[in-house]
């Protein structure tokens, strides 16, 4: 990084956490003190969990320059074929939550291989390949509940759901209980983090986004990484899936069909990945998501008008995009 | 005598470290046909793009029928009357003949386009041409022949009076050359001044009024065309240069193992059996012009594209066809003509850059990446190859072209590569670092490498290579050693002048 570089990146940090602190600040004091709650913040945390998963998958796709646009469809399908696969099986308890686990990542990470098939043989554009998918998969998992929600005849996925983590510690010390979901959330961080930045993989997810014909020159195999990363936000949309079934006790054809797409999107290209690809991090997905969900809650918290509450998440979305562009023309002279 | 149609006076132009034009003059009349020659990179693209308004000249004077111009871009070029057909069309495949030829001045009724008028103004101009050429379909469905006539239709449904062609008939079967010239004649007698670049020697004679020819920057000589002989046309596109910048090689290692040997590979219709062996120690250069397969053949045999037949052996052991990581582990390494577009990622730093093609050897038991390991050997390949960048964590895009390759050059270098094959390996970078680049040739040649080069820049194949293949039309045309190859023997074999 040449000095300038380095004084834009801080320059972005500090006026992120700026942004997010005064805001905090001014909803914390409009909101007479509720919004730093303990208890509230877990609540966006919680909230934002499922966005966030999904936005990590989706974090590798649009790195390669690539994006998916079935993950809302894949976190219905896997749901619903989840609590299928958890009503037809004579297990209980942890081997019975794992095989579960498996069955729905599996379900979603053949979807992204069959996503990626198409882009990596035929070079079709991801956008079509995975828009079909988002049909595909939605009408199958109507097919496979009959349009109703499956309701999970065991008990055994309630801790999952809607659990915390660890709560006798946290009783003692009166903070308030981490939801298990959330420490799904933060596993995800760190191992997508890892993956993406110490690894060949990430390295080529990075090398295919920057430039893909001097990655296929250096010999990197493009057409195997680039079906990992759709292999990879399958399975992020499969956990997602899961956690709502367990959360809501049933797979549901209808979770994950509403906002979560473009929010999850949102809360990518609001974290600074590049929709041109070559540019992006796991983490700054995480303050994406966190970002959206802070609104929301102190939208919700100042009784902002629902209606209106969109209208200025669009709006924070677009500012985002622009001082990202403005950023790289910057660089560029 | 009254004024010519053009004349361009004095114009200069300069880029970054290089003087492309210097004092370029030339005239054209009307019902003139003048043939501009010259090596790749003589100055002639850039002299007609001034003339076209997408680049502007330092300095210098167009005047048009005696009256001074400023061609300030490609619409006031246009609407001066001059008219440029490019090498790569600019037409729009999915729309017809028609649409094409009107594109940007449709006729229009009440706002709509007047299709009947579009296709009568557009008949018109191909009558004019004697042309038939169907209307009604997307030009992406005719024959590249039919596709010029309506480029060249759309320049003159333009008013064009002064018309630019660049290498028209490289892309052309005989059939259709013809038909080119029987239109450029009739041009010609409707009074249009014509500036023809070629490169084709047999074919100047037949079309030149003039034969004007340009070498570094200059127009060193212009002559009518009935006075210039294919051998003063040569003698003068190479002048006596040969310049002295390349340090001395090696002797030819005669009894050295052979690192690099191509089997009769063939990919249609880029070349057909090309065959040759290059020994460790050994640089074997590449000539010809753009177009004749010299890049098509290093990409075949660094796997980038699979060949029809034929087979490529390294160390005496067989590639597979098209696989790019096979090629890396046997020890080939391709330098791409385009850093930018092919051999670099911009947005990545040195680092990533050097160690991407061997990742694998970064990575522990733990398949991390050793990030320490990572930097202490692109810092390696900093001070190896005196790359002039102030951390390995620079990003690439920041650099210049020169320091640029030389990244590229680590990157391959760091795989311990034993065959490389270098595409204009010093294209668009300064003498200095062009320098340094052939020094790090000689040090591959000592270490036992196996060398091809391709480059348009003559001097650099003669001064850098102990053999010199001579590519036309996708075919090894002839062989040079060293001593023996003088730019007229190339150029006349590269050019077809010479079998």
């Amino acid at each position: 990084m040449t000095q300038r570089d380095r004084l834009w990146y801080w320059l972005r940090i500090a006026a992120a956490l700026g942004f997010l602190i005064a805001m905090i600040a001014i909803v914390d004091v409009a909101s007479h003190g509720s919004f730093l709650e303990p208890s509230n913040i877990v609540r966006v945390l919680r909230q934002i969990t499922y966005n966030c998963v999904l936005g990590i998958g989706q974090t590798f796709v649009i790195i390669t320059s690539g994006i998916d646009l079935s993950v809302g469809s894949l976190v219905a399908l896997t749901g619903v074929v989840a609590a299928l696969f958890a009503n037809s099986v004579h297990l209980s308890g942890f081997p019975l939550i794992a095989a579960t686990l498996i069955v729905a990542v599996a379900v979603g990470c053949a979807a992204g291989w069959v996503n990626a098939l198409p882009v990596v043989k035929l070079n079709l554009p991801p956008f079509i390949t995975t828009l079909a998918m988002l049909e595909m998969a939605l009408g199958a998992s109507f097919i496979l509940s009959h349009g109703r929600p499956v309701a999970l005849q065991s008990s055994d996925f309630e801790n999952t759901g809607i659990g915390s983590f660890l709560g006798g510690v946290t009783n003692a010390l009166h903070l308030p209980s981490i939801p298990i979901p959330v420490v799904w959330m933060l596993v995800v961080i760190v191992a997508a983090s890892v993956l993406l930045n110490r690894t060949r993989f990430g390295r080529y997810v990075f090398a295919i986004g920057g430039n893909e014909e001097a990655a296929r020159l250096a010999g990197i195999n493009v057409a195997r990484v680039k079906t990992m990363v759709y292999m990879i936000s399958g399975g992020c949309a499969a956990i997602v899936g899961f956690l709502y079934m367990a959360l809501f006790s049933s797979g549901s054809p209808q979770t994950g069909t509403g906002d979560e797409l473009l929010e999850s999107i949102a809360a990518v290209v609001v974290g600074g990945t590049s929709l041109m690809g070559g540019r992006g991090s796991v983490i700054g997905t995480f303050f994406g998501a966190l970002l959206i969900g802070v609104l929301y809650n102190a939208m919700n918290l100042l009784n902002v008008d629902s209606y209106l509450q969109k209208v200025l998440l669009g709006a924070v979305i677009l500012l985002a995009v622009v001082l990202d562009e403005l950023r790289k023309r910057y660089i560029a002279r | 005598m009254p004024a010519p149609l053009l004349e361009m006076r004095g114009i200069g132009k300069s880029f970054p470290g290089v003087r492309a034009l210097s004092d370029v003059s030339l005239t054209l009349a009307a019902g003139e046909v003048l043939v501009l020659v010259g090596e790749n990179g003589a100055g002639k693209s850039t002299l007609m793009k001034i003339l076209a308004g997408a680049l502007r000249a330092d300095g210098g004077q167009i005047s048009i029928d005696g009256a001074p111009v400023e061609i300030d871009s490609p619409q006031r070029a246009q609407h001066l009357g001059i008219g440029m057909i490019y090498q790569e069309f600019t037409l729009v495949p999915q729309l017809t003949a028609v649409a094409n030829v009107t594109l940007g001045a449709e006729p229009t009724r009440g706002g709509l386009i007047d299709s009947r008028a579009a296709v009568q103004s557009a008949m018109r101009v191909f009558d004019e041409l004697g042309l038939r050429v169907p209307l009604d379909v997307p030009v992406a469905k005719l024959s590249v022949g039919q596709q010029q006539l309506v480029e060249i239709a759309k320049v003159l449904a333009r008013s064009a009076r002064i018309i630019v062609m660049d290498e028209p008939t490289a892309a052309l079967a005989d059939r259709e050359i013809e038909g080119l010239f029987a239109v450029v004649a009739r041009l010609r007698s409707a009074g249009a001044g014509i500036i023809y670049i070629s490169h084709r020697m047999e074919e100047l004679s037949r079309i030149a009024d003039r034969i004007a020819v340009m070498r570094d920057g200059s127009i060193v000589e212009t002559r009518p065309a009935q006075d210039f002989s294919g051998e003063d046309i040569i003698r003068a596109m190479v002048g006596r240069k040969l310049d002295s910048h390349f340090p001395k090689l090696p002797a030819d290692p005669k009894d050295a193992a052979v690192r690099l040997q191509v089997e009769s590979l063939t990919r249609t219709p880029a070349f057909q059996d090309v065959g040759f062996r290059v020994r460790a120690g050994e640089i074997v250069g590449l000539a010809g012009l753009i177009g004749a397969g010299r890049t098509e053949i290093l990409r075949a045999i660094a796997g980038a594209d699979v060949p029809d037949r034929g087979e490529v052996r390294i160390d005496d052991r067989r590639l597979r066809p098209g696989d790019i990581a096979g090629a890396i582990a046997a020890g080939v390494a391709f330098i791409t003509e385009d850093r930018k577009a092919q051999g670099l990622v911009l947005g990545m730093s040195v680092r990533e850059n050097v160690s991407l093609a061997h990742l694998a050897d970064f990575v522990d038991r733990d398949l991390l990446i050793d990030a320490a390991r990572e930097r202490e050997a692109a810092t390696r390949m900093i001070a190896e190859l005196q790359i002039r960048t102030p951390s390995t964590e620079q990003l690439v895009r920041n650099l210049s072209g020169g320091t640029q390759q030389k990244v590229v050059l680590a990157k391959w270098l760091l795989g311990n590569a034993g065959v490389f094959l270098f595409d204009e390996p010093t294209r668009g970078i300064d003498i200095g670092a062009k320098t340094e680049i052939y020094k790090i040739m000689l040090e591959l040649l000592a270490r036992g490498a196996a060398i091809v080069i391709v480059s348009s820049d003559l001097p650099e194949v003669l001064g850098m290579a102990h053999r010199v293949l001579v590519i036309r039309e996708g075919r090894i045309r002839a062989e040079f050693v060293r001593d023996d190859a003088t730019p007229e023997k190339v150029i006349a074999v590269a050019t077809g002048a010479a079998a």
